[in-house]
């Protein structure tokens, strides 16, 4: 198929679509509504059900009680409403039920505004609900990397079942740009022998809960999802990186503003400085791996987030302290500009740079 | 030797873990009847609450999902939504719908989701012990009003029936209680209509069960119904508010 111009929510939304997605059940909030207003026309032209619910919390009911049956499902919103959708998605994961969340954030804390934003790395990757789960977070940085990564998500989700996280900003759902749809076919997954769609008096009822009032069978539940998750950590880890091994400094960022931090390297590399990047795709798990490769050149690593520091704190973790890590953010809606990056990373490469 | 009396087919054989006394295990014996005798157990799905009710899974002979606290109504939207055809009820106590879920309800009826809905309502908050609930009689004692329900602070417990009944799309909306025979047997009627109005893709249907919570009442089952009698029952009046002609001639 040949490339056509979209913008990112739009891509996301026919990705979906084009993922097998027939369900959506979702709010509007901005900077996402383009997700939902496409939806609203695609999904009944496939035969599938677009429903516009009366707030966030029930919307993420609704993709509860779809996953129930088994059916690929999402939802999508952007920074406050995916607070909302927190306790939904704690008990999806605690129920083991697959399904796709899309946050298009947005800048917070609160209502904040609505230009892009990181600030919900802390949200995502560590779970605004209750309890031990974690969920796979992609990260795309392209309007093309969104929508591959929507084929990925719905896979991955119904393959651990697990709820997967697409975690863009308002500036890649906004930004237009020439996407691809390439031919998908999922994986053959086992038949769902804990799907509910009537015993046809055929067979015994199958319940699904994530109410234990046994600490020793839910504790067992827990290491169960945890066994889960350790198999994802294993097999799911996405990360793109280059120029670790010579590099003076290794940027690292993720999203849009691993974009930004590309031209910063760009100013830098023309003045012949040697600087490495690496670009988590998945957000959780954590591409630690990557920062073994970091050679012992490197005078210090620059973290670049839309936020006033919170994937430092997986970066500092992935470090072990072998290397200094720096800092550079704006927040507010307000989006890192490339020469004050450059700046940065010259101030490091010159060790004159705080360590954070 | 003929059969008198059996456990329906809608139940499972699992003892209960309802105190004496406590009405759900009539209510859950009066839904199983009705999805067997309308012939659609192995196509129904229920959705159970936060509440004493959260294992119903271990007594229904059906599929069923547990919801989060208020949620039933958005859980079995997208049930039903997946499987059009297929048989959805949600059972919830009075905090579940009438208190965090209400928007849930009045949605999910605004919309004609053809579900049904089971609401027991005990003017009480059963599993936590006896808190305020939405439904707790003014004057009523509560863990969480110790002097009794204080009109000028709380208000009027609130009525769902009637509030239920001003939407379209509620199209079966009846309140009866299981005090007596006579009542239970009015109860099942009730539960069979509003599977009838959701089986003919009607639209939204809703049953409020009045029933008694003996433990938290701290009566005996039976004074327990007598306080529903003297005490429930003028307040929230038994009866039907809405009956599409469709389904009951």
């Amino acid at each position: 198929m040949s490339k056509v111009l979209m913008k990112g929510n739009e891509a996301i939304a026919e990705s979906a679509i084009r993922a097998g997605c027939r369900y959506f059940f979702g709010y509007p909030i901005t900077p996402q509504n383009e997700i939902p207003e496409y939806l609203s026309r695609a999904m009944p032209e496939v035969g599938g059900v677009f429903l516009q619910a009366e707030s966030e919390i029930a919307a993420i009911n609704m993709v509860f009680g779809a996953a129930v049956t088994g059916a690929r499902v999402m939802t999508s919103s952007s920074s406050p409403g995916i607070s909302l959708k927190q306790e939904g998605i704690s008990y999806i994961a605690g129920a083991r039920l697959p399904c796709v969340v899309v946050n298009i954030m947005r800048a917070g804390p609160g209502l904040g505004g609505i230009l892009p934003g990181q600030a919900d790395y802390f949200q995502a990757t560590r779970g605004g609900g209750n309890g031990d789960y974690r969920h796979i977070v992609y990260a795309p940085s392209t309007v093309q990397e969104a929508a591959d990564l929507m084929y990925e998500a719905f896979d991955k989700a119904e393959k651990y079942r697990v709820p997967v996280m697409l975690l863009g900003d308002g500036m890649l759902g906004q930004m237009m740009e020439p996407v691809e749809f390439k031919d998908h076919i999922s994986p053959d997954f086992p038949e769902k022998e804990w799907a509910l769609n009537g015993t046809g008096n055929r067979r015994e009822p199958r319940k699904i809960y994530s109410l234990d009032v046994n600490p020793v069978t839910l504790e067992e539940h827990n290491r169960l999802l945890a066994s889960v998750y350790e198999e994802i950590t294993r097999e799911e880890v996405r990360q793109e990186y280059f120029d670790l091994e010579q590099a003076e400094v290794v940027a690292v960022a993720y999203g849009t503003t691993a974009r930004i931090v590309r031209e910063a390297i760009g100013i830098c590399r023309s003045e012949g400085l040697r600087v490495g990047m690496i670009r988590p795709v998945t957000l959780w798990p954590y591409p630690e791996a990557a920062f073994e490769l970091i050679g012992k050149s490197c005078k210090g690593i620059l973290c670049v987030e839309m936020s006033l520091g919170q994937m430092i704190d997986d970066v500092k973790i992935a470090v072990k302290g072998r290397q200094p890590v720096f800092f550079h953010g704006r927040t507010g809606g307000m989006v890192p500009e490339a020469d004050d990056i450059a700046n940065e990373i010259r101030r490091i490469a010159g060790a004159c740079g705080r360590s954070e | 030797m003929k059969t008198v009396y059996e456990r329906s087919k809608g139940l499972q054989s699992n003892p209960m873990h309802y105190c004496p006394g406590c009405s759900h295990g009539t209510i859950h014996k009066l839904i199983a009847e009705a999805l067997v005798e309308l012939d659609v157990l192995g196509d129904t799905i229920g959705v159970a609450p936060v509440g004493c009710a959260v294992f119903a899974y271990n007594y229904f002979n059906c599929d069923i999902t547990e919801a989060a606290h208020g949620r039933p109504p958005a859980v079995a939207t997208g049930i039903k939504r997946v499987f059009p055809g297929k048989i959805v009820f949600t059972y919830q106590g009075d905090g579940d719908l009438a208190a965090i879920g209400t928007s849930e309800i009045i949605h999910a009826a605004h919309r004609g989701e053809k579900i049904t809905t089971i609401f027991v309502n005990n003017a009480t908050y059963g599993m936590t012990g006896g808190q305020l609930a939405p439904t707790t009689l003014v004057n009523q004692v509560a863990t969480t009003a110790p002097g009794g329900r204080d009109e000028s602070s709380y208000g009027k417990p609130i009525k769902m029936c009637e509030l239920l009944a001003t939407i379209d799309g509620a199209r079966f909306i009846e309140r009866v209680a299981v005090d007596t025979p006579t009542n239970i047997r009015k109860a099942k009627k009730a539960i069979i209509n509003a599977f009838k109005c959701q089986i003919n893709r009607i639209g939204f249907s809703m049953v409020e069960v009045l029933s008694s919570c003996p433990t938290n009442l701290k009566l005996s089952p039976v004074d327990s119904l007598k306080w529903l009698q003297k005490n429930m029952i003028p307040y929230y009046p038994l009866g039907n508010f809405r009956k599409p002609a469709e389904v009951m001639g």
